[in-house]
């Protein structure tokens, strides 16, 4: 029977069979998000009457015969950092609350397009700066697996909100790891595609040359079915690759690495890693080898400063995107009195709209970029990011796909790195390589961690487009993993998430 | 010596138009010299030989056709403004008094 704990894929074909309408699926889990929401606060903003009317004219084409696309009917969830005509869009933060975009952007008029029910908007970091969801102007989201703990971040109401059952898939964005991180701490599959793979086109920037939109689910297939879903040229993006979008649902079905080369990366394993995520990493490794493939090291010896260089490059890009938020033509405006002049009023605006962390990014671009230190800092970022991508070429010349953990621990407590925006810093060093070089990446949950039974997530990289890599050896060891465990992850998790 | 001064943050907030307390200011001071310390470790592999990356595809020129397309109304444009007259933004005094 299909309902909430149905895959999408599954979800897809009882709906092409008629077994269940679009407006029953969304109707379930606008029920699931009414009663589990409350603990979890995964959404912002709750569109049931879009929903359920973008429903009933789904089934209304089937009814009629129409060909549809193949995940027309199926429920999403949305980062609210995606514009979408009409819903309140925030990216988290107090200088949107109120702001209804009046255009959609590309993915959202692509989602639409095909039938993809969107449920709402789901909350996150502001401005997508942190890695926890403790930065969004409202309230922080809980991790499904333990109350106490965060999902991760930016992206970590999308990822809450498709580990919890609310929705069978969600659309996030992935900067640093943004996707990868929080998928990684709450079991599911999240996949940041190659840089210029899905179009920015209506997502708020932060960091314009790192930002990328992806997508989640809780099966490797799911996810490359909203993969090519959302993919593809964009005119209006001009960063938009026109090349034809990799073949990753062929590539998630074909179960088979016989022969693939899997480079594991010396710098990013052993110390610095919590030892039960090692494990799982290592038990993995075991498995693609079992299936056929061959293990070989690879050394990135620049990464260790890639860290670094993302904290001088994407604030000093997040300083210029940001300067739009001014008060003039949307948005919060404070203190507009009559008597103050344009630039009072966009300096009190932005102080009251803002959020610490937002206001602590801004003014470390403004140093980086300012004459006498552009340089030293902004100029010394840049160069290491040649030096990352130069690693990758190496590496990527022994190695079809590269594979390391997704995070040096499972989901940290809420509250534990707030204090320290140099150690939350620290749970991206793996992921952040990846965007520094624009190649794409997938975080596969591949078991819980013996100290503490939170997911683990392993990351598998694979050149520019050639992102249907990541989805065949993704899909081969799930499907391994699968046979071991006899049941998907997400069924250890805690009372909130088991099926009843 | 830190490298950063609360009368640098000061200055950087004026030019990024962000108004601070004296209490934010001086957090910021101190968490931005902590920052500062962290992230000046790209300097030591940033030789002179190695060019620049600032983007990870190598574009340039990305033109379309000059056709015109329709876009938004004007009251669409104008459902976001805080204030508004005359279908146009309003907006606080730019210039001087006259």
């Amino acid at each position: 029977m299909t309902n909430i704990y149905s895959t999408a894929a599954e979800m897809a074909s009882a709906l092409a069979a008629k077994e269940i309408s679009a407006v029953d699926l969304t109707k379930q889990h606008l029920d699931r998000i009414a009663s589990v929401d409350g603990k979890l606060h995964a959404f912002l903003h709750v569109d049931s009457e879009g929903a359920l009317a973008q429903a009933e004219a789904v089934d209304a084409k089937r009814a009629k015969g129409e060909t549809l696309s193949p995940l027309a009917g199926v429920p999403i969830a949305v980062k609210d950092i995606l514009a979408q005509k009409g819903v309140p869009t925030t990216a988290g933060s107090k200088i949107l609350e109120g702001w209804r975009p009046p255009y959609d952007s590309t993915v959202v008029a692509k989602l639409k397009a095909a039938g993809v029910v969107i449920l709402g908007k789901t909350n996150m970091d502001e401005f997508a700066m942190g890695s926890s969801t403790e930065n969004s102007a409202y309230g922080t989201t809980q991790n499904p697996w333990d109350l106490t703990r965060t999902p991760g971040g930016s992206s970590g109401g999308s990822a809450a909100a498709v580990a919890s059952f609310e929705a069978p898939l969600a659309i996030g964005t992935d900067t640093g790891g943004s996707i990868r991180q929080p998928a990684a701490l709450t079991g599911i599959v999240g996949v940041k595609p190659t840089y210029g793979g899905v179009s920015r086109y209506g997502v708020i920037a932060y960091s314009s040359s790192l930002d990328q939109v992806g997508p989640f689910g809780r099966t490797v297939l799911d996810t490359a079915l909203l993969h090519e879903t959302i993919a593809g040229h964009d005119e209006r993006d001009s960063t938009s690759i026109n090349a034809p979008v990799p073949q990753v649902v062929a590539a998630a079905k074909r179960l088979d690495v016989k022969g693939m080369k899997i480079g594991v990366i010396k710098e990013l394993s052993g110390s610095g890693f919590q030892a039960g995520v090692s494990a799982r990493i290592s038990e993995s490794l075991e498995l693609l080898v079992a299936a056929g493939a061959e293990i070989v090291e690879v050394s990135c010896p620049n990464f260790e400063y890639a860290l670094a260089a993302y904290y001088l490059i994407a604030p000093s890009e997040a300083s210029s995107n940001l300067a739009r938020f001014d008060s003039m033509r949307y948005g919060l405006r404070v203190g507009d009195d009559g008597s103050k002049g344009a630039e009072e009023v966009m300096s009190a605006t932005r102080e009251a709209g803002f959020g610490k962390e937002v206001k602590r990014r801004i003014i470390l671009g403004t140093y980086a970029l300012s004459s006498g230190y552009y340089d030293a800092y902004y100029g010394s970022a840049q160069k290491v990011r040649t030096l990352v991508k130069r690693d990758f070429e190496s590496a990527f010349a022994k190695a079809d796909v590269l594979v390391s953990p997704v995070t040096p621990t499972t989901a940290f407590k809420i509250g534990e790195k707030s204090n320290d925006p140099v150690a939350m810093y620290l749970s991206d060093i793996a992921t952040i390589p990846v965007n520094m070089a624009g190649i794409g990446g997938m975080s596969l949950p591949v078991g819980l961690a013996e100290e503490d039974g939170l997911p683990v997530g392993l990351q598998i990289m694979a050149p520019l487009m050639q992102d249907d890599r990541f989805y065949r050896v993704g899909g081969t060891l799930e499907a391994a993993l699968l046979s071991k465990w006899g049941k998907p992850i997400l069924s250890n998790a805690p009372d909130l998430m088991v099926q009843k | 010596m830190a490298a950063i001064s609360r009368d640098d943050v000061a200055h950087l907030a004026k030019l990024a138009r962000v108004e601070m307390t004296p209490d934010e200011l001086d957090h910021m001071a101190t968490e931005l010299d902590q920052i500062l310390g962290a992230v000046k470790r790209v300097q030591e592999v940033a030789t002179a030989d190695i060019p620049p990356t600032s983007h990870p595809l190598s574009m340039s020129n990305i033109f379309r056709d000059d056709v015109v397309k329709p876009s938004l109304t004007n009251e669409e444009a104008l459902s976001g403004a805080p204030a508004k007259a005359e279908e146009r933004f309003k907006v606080p005094q730019i210039l001087g008094e006259e």
